[in-house]
């Protein structure tokens, strides 16, 4: 099971109710995905020269103010921190990597969920209506937004082995389904330098994806890829600061529908959480064929 | 009750918005057992849900305005039931005798293990349409996606598109139609001779789903009965 909802926004006033809209879709998907929830969403591009970092914290009297101390003191400038439940959102006055690599020497504790200039990655274990709820979803703003309720099969239910999985600045991966040459693959993929933080088969898919880019590859390309090096289930979908895309393996084993109007793109694993959107009974709906990327994009603001 | 008696000229009106599935389900199930209720039904709003119109067990005609969800009209037996709409995974699975039809697009396994009645799909079916089909008519307007009839064991299924990959793997005595291109043959299915009979029974069949095809446009594949099941010596095997 587990169920994939993603959402493109082409109309400022769909933009204006991404989270809103989001997480209408994501509780229609509780049925298939009680254990846990997450969502990517891609708003407030930081400032130029500045990078944003989402953190997660398993403390719930986490002292965010302190690590915006810190920060400002390795980097000269850090923004007042975001803080959405066990989640918070840092703007710093730095590249992305060096932040990145800053939280991970000196906070240990603290996860990094994503990191780049236009993601924002939150995700916890419970059913999708209690993380909507808890994180204040429909007060997200943005242009798109990828969203996941998790059943697992493949590892522990817990907040790290939720989705989605960041797979480099601004990228993240959802997946519906199940890996089974995960174990193998993550062995060779260490081997080439990509880090592993759980024994989660999507952080698999996520590290190819990173492994290929990272070598010159297309996203699409990269995602081509997957129908080779991949053994297993799956439906994709894929976060980049300029869109999403959309692979289902060649067999198809599990569901997909797209939707298009004027106002958005929508994708989700089932029809009923494309159903809650407006103007979703006149939209073009279809089925996305086995092995094949689908990608839409839209230009950086 | 017999259908006769049923009121012809009222139609029920179910909104799904505002009346739960399982109370809709129930009131169609009722008719089955002679429970009072029109001939014509029409269900509105059903957003997607699943096992919508599902199980039913009487003559009667149920709409359906709106895409469906997953397993709608399983198990159908008299009904005639229409999607104007787009159809989920397993449409009419398990049908044993009436009539489904959708106007849009049919998602996987659409009429999967169907024992009788007729399915009609006016657009395309995608993935394992027909798998496993025990006596069930199917005919798709558009295409039919891979792995279409697989095992497929009796019954007809006419393409008047394409069909994708691994077309009858392992059929056993169905009759598959196919008027466009055939991507690949699955396991032991082979392209059979067009005789008589088989035009009269695809024409009769696009007849009764109001597509107009003319029938000699079709090819037949059916089973070359060469796999190990086939074997009279391999019968003692179970």
């Amino acid at each position: 099971m587990c169920g994939i909802v993603g959402l493109f926004a082409k109309s400022p006033v769909i933009e204006e109710h991404l989270g809103e809209h989001l997480a209408a879709m994501l509780v229609q998907m509780s049925s298939r995905g009680p254990d846990s929830a997450g969502v990517a969403v891609y708003r407030d591009p930081a400032p130029s020269g500045s990078s944003k970092l989402t953190l997660y914290s398993a403390h719930a009297g986490e002292r965010w103010d302190a690590v915006r101390d810190g920060l400002t003191e390795a980097f000269g400038a850090c923004a007042e921190p975001s803080v959405r439940a066990s989640h918070a959102v840092f703007v710093v006055d730095a590249d992305a990597a060096d932040a990145e690599r800053w939280v991970r020497t000196n906070r240990p504790n603290l996860r990094v969920m994503s990191a780049g200039h236009v993601i924002e990655i939150y995700k916890e274990t419970g059913l999708p209506e209690e993380f909507a709820t808890a994180f204040a979803l429909e007060d997200f703003r943005g242009t798109h937004a990828l969203g996941h309720t998790r059943m697992a099969t493949e590892s522990r239910v817990t907040t790290e082995g939720s989705h989605p999985f960041s797979t480099g600045f601004d990228l993240c991966l959802v997946h519906n389904g199940s890996l089974s040459n995960h174990n193998r693959l993550r062995e060779n993929l260490r081997r080439v330098g990509i880090d592993f933080q759980t024994e989660n088969d999507t952080e698999v898919a996520a590290g190819y994806l990173a492994w290929r880019l990272r070598e010159g590859a297309t996203l699409e390309q990269a995602l081509e890829g997957c129908l080779d090096d991949l053994d297993g289930f799956y439906t994709f979908a894929v976060g980049t600061a300029e869109g999403f895309a959309v692979l289902r393996d060649p067999i198809a084993c599990k569901p997909a529908v797209l939707a298009e109007t004027d106002e958005w793109v929508a994708m989700s694993s089932e029809w009923r959480s494309i159903a809650v959107l407006p103007g979703a009974a006149d939209a073009r709906a279809w089925e996305p064929e086995p092995g094949v990327v689908y990608a839409w994009e839209k230009a950086l603001v | 009750m017999a259908v006769a008696e049923r009121e012809h000229a009222a139609v029920e009106v179910v909104d799904l918005e505002t009346t739960p599935l399982r109370e809709l389900n129930q009131r169609l199930h009722d008719l089955a057992a002679g429970g009072p209720g029109p001939r014509h039904w029409r269900v509105v709003n059903p957003s997607g849900a699943h096992a919508v119109a599902c199980g039913l067990d009487a003559e009667i005609e149920v709409e359906i305005d709106g895409h469906v969800g997953y397993y709608c009209a399983g198990m159908n037996k008299l009904a005639t039931v229409r999607v104007h709409g787009n159809a989920s995974t397993g449409i009419a699975e398990n049908m044993m005798s009436g009539r489904v039809e959708v106007d849009g697009n049919a998602s996987q396994s659409a009429g999967a293990t169907g024992r009788g009645g007729l399915l009609v799909v006016h657009g395309n079916a995608s993935s394992r349409c027909g798998i496993s089909m025990k006596g069930i008519d199917i005919v798709v307007g558009g295409s039919v996606g891979h792995m279409s009839a697989f095992m497929a064991q009796t019954g007809c299924l006419i393409v008047c598109g394409d069909a994708g990959e691994a077309l009858g793997d392992s059929i056993y005595e169905a009759r598959l139609y196919v008027r466009g291109s055939v991507a690949s043959l699955g396991a032991d299915c082979i392209e059979k001779e067009l005789r008589d009979e088989h035009l009269a029974q695809v024409a009769g069949l696009l007849a009764a789903a109001e597509i107009d095809a003319d029938p000699a446009e079709f090819r037949r594949y059916g089973s070359a009965r060469q796999l190990y099941t086939f074997k009279v010596d391999n019968a003692a095997a179970y």
